[in-house]
């Protein structure tokens, strides 16, 4: 029985489109789909063809050993590398249908669609307000009362609020690590991305904060694409409802995350997740 | 065992000599520094007194003090602050922020430092040939550009030093807000750094006021009590030159005192800037 659902669920995207039942039990409607993507930096090849569909409403988690160029993928997806001469990107990266690697694509725009947090917390160095109104000022004038209600909202949703909300006007450093990274992510949340990019959230931070933060991944899926890059293997299964594995710039296998943990198709992958790797 | 060892004894012994020699080379550096100083209080302190800030400078013989000059030296180092302040600022943004790519950062670099270094008295002689010679008078005001042309390349230089201290991922954080390019530098990046910054301006303004050459062919002197930028200006470096050259002992008082508040002036900045820095770290 479950063999045969494990089947209909593959990994292969041309397959899933192929299979409504999957479709519709799943709610895989892909949001972005990354197509024969090549990344380089400099002449260093670090993505290689990758193909990848992620869906909607669900958490897309990336694992593999450091360098394998899963941080560099979440990057692609808000062009983050702009930033950085010399850093290319070739093939296309779908976002409701349009390609984002086009040349004429506004990357402000792409980003506040495609929001990201980070490996270590980096508060601006301003009050905790001001931090969340940073990023919705940019593309929203709201008046002072809603603009309230946003931030409480976005510290509401990063399970933050009943920490800080006698300490608003504090600065965004004061907060600890743990803290500090749930501000991050409301500030993320605060300018209602329809993507957010988690690149290793959790890893500088303490078990609890840890606990914190995955559950807040379990609670913003319903409203958000979620993708997440992370060391952890426990955690991928944890917040992840799809888990790709990559190893060396190449995508090894995708699928499940159930199945991935439990059966994976590939030797590798499961060397990997069973720490047998090297 | 070891440390009865002879490779251990020759070990002690060769860090005693190298602390023995540094310890030497400290000291007489610094007594040296402490030498001025007691020099000046000791020569300057009598010269103190109410009628230094608020008299002119005197005829030699009569009685005076420095108001003139002091009133000289704050307008022309204010002035100059405020014209190399958002020029340095810029300046040192689109080094560190801009220029990544391409050739007029590095060029842009280059030549700050060599202006960084340059004499300052080759920086007067240049505001004398291009402005004071063309219109045939001294002024406060080419006194002012000559010590904004110091102060630029030191606002220039510690702006980018300190906007490069300010992490990559702090940009990143910002950017992937979608913010464009000039909202992260001016409301994050800038912000980060804005300690650093205003040390650099601060440097600069101790720096400036205690030069001396480049406003001996700009400013000049004035013996009167002048308000008028466009006109030859007393200033406290320029008045301690002439002062301590003269045969007068009154002038010679008055530029032992006019060394002291410059001296202190200067020291005073320097504490504010390394306590303010201490904070940001």
């Amino acid at each position: 029985m479950q063999t045969s659902v494990a089947t209909k669920r593959d990994m292969s995207f041309s397959q899933a489109r192929e299979e409504p039942a999957a479709v519709a039990a799943h709610g895989t409607v892909p949001k972005i789909k990354i197509r024969n993507l090549d990344f380089f930096y400099g002449s260093f090849q670090g993505l290689k063809q990758i193909n990848l569909d992620i869906n909607e409403g669900m958490v897309t988690a990336f694992i593999g050993p450091s360098g394998c160029g899963k941080s560099t993928l979440l990057r692609t997806l808000n062009r983050m590398y702009d930033l950085y001469p010399g850093q290319r990107a070739t093939g296309e990266i779908l976002l409701n249908g349009r390609n984002v690697l086009d040349a004429d694509q506004d990357v402000n725009a792409l980003r506040a669609k495609v929001g990201m947090v980070f490996q270590k917390p980096t508060p601006f160095p301003m009050s905790i307000y001001e931090n969340i109104a940073f990023g919705v000022r940019l593309y929203e004038s709201l008046s002072r009362a809603d603009m309230d209600n946003r931030v409480e909202w976005a510290l509401r949703k990063a399970a933050l609020w009943d920490e800080v909300k006698g300490k608003l006007n504090q600065s965004g450093l004061s907060l600890s690590g743990g803290q500090q990274q749930r501000l991050c992510i409301a500030r993320g949340v605060a300018v209602k991305p329809e993507v957010l990019l988690l690149d290793e959230p959790t890893s500088a931070l303490d078990p609890i904060s840890t606990a914190k933060v995955e559950e807040l991944v379990h609670e913003l899926k319903s409203e958000y694409t979620i993708a997440i890059v992370t060391h952890n293997m426990q955690q991928a299964a944890r917040v992840s409802d799809y888990t790709a594995y990559m190893y060396l710039g190449e995508m090894v296998e995708f699928g499940l995350t159930d199945e991935i943990f439990i059966k994976p198709k590939r030797k590798e992958t499961e060397d990997y997740i069973t720490g047998r790797f090297g | 065992m070891t440390q009865t060892s002879a490779l251990y004894r020759k070990r002690v012994r060769t860090n005693r000599v190298a602390l023995m020699l540094s310890m030497m080379a400290m000291i007489l550096g610094m007594s040296f520094l402490a030498w001025i100083l007691v020099v000046l209080l000791y020569k300057g302190f009598g010269a103190l007194s109410l009628s230094l800030f608020t008299q002119p400078t005197p005829a030699p013989g009569s009685d005076g003090g420095l108001f003139n000059a002091i009133l000289g030296s704050v307008m022309m180092v204010g002035m100059s602050t405020f014209v190399a302040t958002p020029i340095g600022i810029l300046a040192g943004i689109y080094l560190s922020e801009f220029g990544r790519k391409g050739w007029l950062a590095p060029t842009t670099r280059f030549i700050n430092d060599i202006l960084l270094s340059a004499p300052s008295i080759v920086i007067g002689v240049f505001i004398y040939t291009v402005y004071v010679a063309q219109v045939q008078h001294f002024s406060g005001l080419a006194g002012s550009m000559a010590l904004a042309l110091i102060a630029i390349p030191v606002v220039v230089r510690t702006t980018e030093n300190m906007l490069n201290l300010v992490p990559a991922s702090l940009r990143e954080a910002a950017s992937a807000l979608g913010a464009p390019r000039w909202k992260v530098v001016l409301y994050v990046v800038l912000r980060a750094a804005r300690a650093g910054v205003l040390t650099g301006i601060l440097l600069a303004v101790a720096r400036v006021s205690g030069e001396t050459a480049p406003l001996l062919f700009t400013a000049l002197n004035n013996q009167f009590t002048s308000y008028d930028l466009n006109a030859p200006m007393a200033n406290l470096p320029v008045v301690i030159f002439q002062f301590a050259m003269s045969p007068y002992e009154n002038w010679n008082s008055l530029a032992w005192g006019g060394a002291i508040l410059i001296t202190f002036g200067v020291l005073c900045l320097n504490i504010v800037v390394r306590t303010m820095f201490r904070k940001k770290i």
